[in-house]
């Protein structure tokens, strides 16, 4: 999320699609309902009359899988009608910048300029913008002792139009504005109901309701989940959301944002820790074969310095140090070339492709901690075949899950299976202590208030038991690449036993020489990222929790560091280092329920990013009700509610701080070009969001471009994917949870309450098709399509509705998807053995969302 | 210190169970129960905080524990997202560890549960009980083989040091840290092929 939870009730207008909040986050519901209490307007726009809709204002249909059509028609409504927040849009985006002349989208085709046939790949630069002129990008900082050499990126000056309204330019049709009013002027109200099974009169009230937003003291929030991002152009749908907020003004101010309610306890964290093929730690780039062989490369590669992440060099070379300590020195690069560089087929090991390298004998052993791939993934009966080929299998969990059993499925001969698995039994969320960050960004922190049961263990003890085994043998024996192991530095210990705390250190960045051991002695620990270097002499973890735990009065107490505040502060002068927490005197500065005092925020314990943008370019808030940050002319100073995204301050030598004008302050100061950007070259799929179909769609054709699928689907010409056509499987699926259980239901399933209150998995099936089908409520249906066929029972509803899609009726079906064949109290089969394992080019995330079916009864 | 009403249960919950400070901050109208009397449930715990473990709200929940053991768990009511509220899921953690046992009506530790390392032999369609020194060593034994024999240094000359047959699946039930050592170990193998719960 951009905000935060409490932050979602300073919403006028709020739009959940793709999210089944109130069911799924009920959490957000309350914050929802505080809006709704101010007398703020609540649309859900989802394929099924969800438990959100059903206490939304207005409730309009989708076909699943149709988001970019009725967000691309949004787009179109809010330009032909000028709606937009107009001096937001020429002062905080790129709106005015002129792109290329070989930018270039042929509806006829349904590609951009720059496809390569050849290589099944577009060259993005061809989506670039016009330079003017360029300078050296050299800082200072870059040519101190111990600081890589290396060649800066040049700052680019970019052509532009004096505003959007600039129309008598001969530039004008390159601007990034005349561009994207073209692209979705296709997007008319009468096109998207016919591609999303919409009713114009309900589309227009939703359009006209949530463009209203665009008033520049309004605020509009944009809540999705994954029925937004699941599917093949999933990350188009999310940059379609922020084209949006940017048109409204929507982006960094209270009440605003684009907010992923993410699926996990942890997976903000999980996605800030990089635990994923491309990334480094704090979304940075996990080095690669082909664009950074070199740490000079990497270097040369980062943002240049215009925007604040020309720092980004500093942030990998502490990361660096962090990882190898001080084995990891300028000469060697920092022990940049001891990292696993990602091949040059890097994308088939991700998720989907994994199982393909199983069924191919290439991937030999796998761990799976705290997850249950065999029955959250896609196309699940090949997945667990595949599995079937591994020689050993680790699993860390509370139970035996479907995947550390996948040799016991129902239809699986496990004399014929040779994998040797190991089942690690993990200790409870209770049963350990560590830090959790949530969606809307707070780390916080854990208190351990048992031991674990029996012989379980935490995690981190694990990971500990398994790398001193692992390190104990590369030294005894050699082997391949013996140093990539045994010069990382693993000091994570407390009177010699591994401890969350010393890994705490290594997150929040700490000061390094030779002489550090964390298990001897605690380090002193950094205030914050900005005094990360690129010269050796720092190290850290992931620069973006930089001033979680900084509290050097006692580094072993993690009650008094700021991940653990409870409405209190640190009680000494610099409010940074003291023994004592005392309790704020106002835990709620400008009554919007920011609560900065509770936790940790990442960035700085900033609560909404890019709030600089919710002022004008005078410093002037859009709304004076809802101050994130405001210039105060008289005292030349910023007020600062939440912690200012942009650099508001400049310390002179003596120390002397002063406030830096608004003008000096621009709202995405980030960013190389300092402004939010509705046209990228950051996508590898389109530089604007264009609607496609489904992998498996309903119908025949793309009523916006010649294209039926996105051009950079992936995984799609896998043998295993097995496409259903609409003639065999004429009904669209979709799959979804229950607020009582959880994904794939191993946590739930063994929680008899839970069991009590949703004994059954159910497919949701409209009156009609069911009528069709002659099925009734109740009723054992078996789903099938090419990839499998699951029996579960059919829950006959008026809450989902056929939909009128290009003239043709159109029926959907929904499942859930936390069943499978393990577990005492509950078992069921597993939905997502008929999800299509083809993904998006960007974030590989699989299709779940929307693919084709058909049911009969048992 | 925090004089917030955990904090000053946290605090005293010990020494002023029966107390009159003690009655004045549990009892009220809406507590339909004798304050007085021995079992009131939360006699002599001790209180930890803790965040849910499902949707990614974070939501707070509070652990109270007596004697080693966990005795209940609830909302945070000081938390200020949830507010001392929790979803049937939330609500329901208790249950991870312990439950009641349908024919005895005893709280006991969830069967379910796995709490012993455990090992399935090639061929073999039980599970078998395993030491953690002989499992561990076991695994990385494996993990050796297995990267000795497919790693791979060099690609068109450039330094890559990687292993394309291991993967890790994982990551976003763990807390932060433990995130952190999962990717060291994991990265410092030489895996390309990791994932988390991010997508799927």
């Amino acid at each position: 999320m951009t905000g935060h939870y409490c932050d979602l009730s300073n919403a006028d207008v709020l739009l959940s699609c793709g999210s089944n909040n109130l069911e799924n986050h009920p959490v957000s519901s309350k914050w929802v309902q505080r809006a709704l209490d101010a007398g703020a307007t609540w649309i859900v726009v989802d394929p099924r009359y969800t438990r959100t809709a059903s206490q939304a204002d207005i409730y309009c249909p989708i076909r699943s899988g149709t988001d970019i059509a009725f967000y691309g028609g949004l787009i179109n409504y809010i330009i032909e009608n000028r709606l937009e927040q107009t001096e937001y849009v020429n002062e905080y985006t790129n709106a005015t910048y002129l792109i290329k002349d070989s930018y270039n989208f042929d509806p006829e085709t349904g590609f951009f300029s720059g496809w390569s046939e050849a290589d099944h790949k577009y060259d993005t630069s061809a989506w670039g913008y016009q330079v003017e002129s360029e300078t050296d990008g050299a800082q200072a900082w870059m040519s101190e002792a111990g600081v890589p050499k290396y060649t800066p990126k040049a700052v680019k000056t970019i052509k532009r139009i004096a505003s959007i309204d600039d129309t008598s330019n001969p530039d004008y049709k390159h601007s990034v504005w005349a561009i994207m009013k073209e692209h979705y002027s296709r997007y008319t109200i009468e096109t998207v109901c016919d591609i999303c099974g919409m009713d114009a009169a309900t589309l227009e009230l939703v359009y006209k309701t949530y463009a209203s937003t665009g008033a520049p003291e309004k605020s509009g929030t944009i809540m999705y989940a994954l029925g937004q991002t699941q599917h093949h152009y999933g990350s188009q749908n999310t940059r379609i959301m922020t084209l949006v907020q940017l048109l409204l003004g929507n982006a960094g101010i209270a009440g605003g944002g684009v907010n992923a309610l993410r699926g996990e306890p942890n997976v903000q964290g999980a996605t800030d820790m990089a635990m994923l093929v491309f990334d480094f730690p704090g979304y940075l780039k996990w080095p690669s074969v082909t664009d950074t062989p070199t740490l000079r490369k990497w270097l040369e590669t980062q943002p240049n310095a215009q925007g604040y992440y020309v720092n980004k060099p500093k942030f990998l070379i502490a990361g660096l140090k962090e990882w190898y300590g001080k084995n990891a020195t300028v000469d060697n690069d920092y022990g940049y070339d001891w990292l696993p560089k990602i091949p040059k087929n890097g994308a088939i090991y991700t998720t989907i492709g994994t199982f393909e390298l199983m069924d191919q004998g290439i991937m030999k052993g796998y761990f799976a901690w705290g997850q249950n791939p065999v029955v959250s993934d896609p196309n699940a009966k090949f997945n667990r075949n595949a599995m079937a080929k591994l020689d050993w299998l680790v699993v860390a969990d509370w139970v035996v899950t479907a995947t550390a059993s996948f040799w016991n499925a129902p239809d699986m001969d496990p004399s014929q299976i040779n994998t040797e698995v190991y089942l690690m039994p993990a200790a409870l969320i209770y049963e350990k202590s560590g830090t959790i960050a949530n969606s809307g960004r707070w780390l916080q922190w854990r208190q351990k208030a048992v031991e674990p049961i029996d012989e379980a263990k935490p995690d981190y003890e694990i990971c500990d038991m398994l790398w001193r085994e692992i390190s104990k043998l590369y030294q005894a024996e050699g082997g391949a690449c013996p140093e990539a192991i045994l010069n990382v530095k693993w000091d994570y210990y407390v009177d010699g036993k591994i401890d969350p705390r010393p890994v705490a250190w290594a997150l929040n960045g700490y000061e390094i020489d030779d002489s550090t051991d964390l298990g001897a002695k605690a380090p002193k620990l950094l205030p914050n990222f900005t005094k990360l270097t690129a010269d050796g002499k720092t190290a850290n973890a992931i620069w973006i929790y930089g001033g979680f735990y900084n509290n050097n009065a006692d580094p072993y107490d993690p009650a008094i560091q700021p991940v653990a505040r409870r409405h209190t502060k640190i009680d000494s002068e610099d409010g940074v280092n003291g023994k004592e927490m005392v309790p704020v005197p106002d835990k709620d500065p400008g009554n919007i329920r920011l609560y900065p005092s509770w936790a940790f925020s990442w960035p700085a314990n900033r609560r909404v990013i890019y709030n600089r943008a919710s002022a004008d370019a005078k410093g002037k808030p859009w709304n004076p009700d809802r101050v994130l940050v405001a210039w105060d002319d008289s005292k030349k100073e910023w007020i600062r509610n939440d912690v200012p995204d942009f650099g508001f301050s400049t310390t002179a030598e003596d120390g002397t701080v002063t406030h830096n004008p608004p003008e000096k302050c621009p709202a995405f100061f980030m960013k190389d070009e300092l402004h939010a950007n509705f046209v990228t070259t950051g996508m590898k799929d389109a530089p604007l969001p264009e609607h496609y179909e489904p992998f498996e769609t309903p119908v025949e054709k793309n009523l916006l471009n010649g294209a039926l699928n996105s051009p950079m689907i992936k995984f799609a010409e896998n043998e295993s994917v097995k496409k259903g056509d609409r003639s065999q499987y004429p009904i669209v699926a979709t799959t979804y949870s229950i607020t009582e259980h959880w994904q794939t239901g191993a946590q739930t399933r063994m929680c008899p309450v839970l069991d009590e209150i949703q004994p059954r998995q159910f497919i949701e099936i409209g009156e009609a098709l069911a009528a069709e089908k002659g099925i009734a409520n109740g009723d054992e249906v078996v789903v099938f399509n090419n990839r499998s066929e699951v029996r579960m029972n059919a829950l006959v509803t008026k809450r989902i509705q056929p939909l009128t899609v290009q003239g043709q009726t159109v029926h959907l079906v929904g499942m859930i998807h936390h069943w499978d064949w393990t577990n005492r109290y509950s078992t069921g089969e597993v939905t997502n053995e008929l999800t299509p394992n083809v993904g998006d080019p960007n974030s590989f995330i699989p299709e779940y969302k929307a693919f084709l079916v058909d049911v009969r009864k048992a | 210190m925090e004089l917030t009403r955990r904090g000053f249960f946290k605090a005293t919950a010990l020494a002023f169970a029966g107390s009159m400070a003690y009655e004045l901050s549990t009892r009220s109208a809406a507590f339909a129960i004798d304050g007085d009397a021995d079992d009131w449930k939360l006699v002599n715990t001790e209180e930890y905080t803790n965040i849910c473990c499902y949707c990614s709200g974070g939501c707070g929940v509070i652990c109270s524990v007596r004697d080693g053991e966990l005795i209940n768990l609830e909302g945070d009511p000081d938390h200020p997202i949830n507010e001392g509220c929790l979803c049937p899921k939330g609500a329901a953690m208790f249950q991870l560890r312990n439950i009641v046992d349908d024919k005895t009506g005893e709280i006991i530790h969830n069967p379910e549960r796995v709490t012993k390392p455990l090992v399935r032999r090639p061929g073999a369609s039980e599970w078998e009980e395993i030491s953690w020194d002989q499992m561990i060593q076991e695994i990385a034994r494996h993990v050796k083989d297995t990267r000795d024999a497919t790693f791979i240094d060099k690609e068109d000359g450039v330094t890559c040091n990687y292993t394309p047959a291991i993967g890790s699946m994982g990551g976003s039930q763990q807390n932060s840290e433990e995130e952190y050592l999962i990717l060291k170990v994991m990265r410092s193998l030489g895996i390309v092929a990791i994932d988390n719960q991010a997508r799927v």
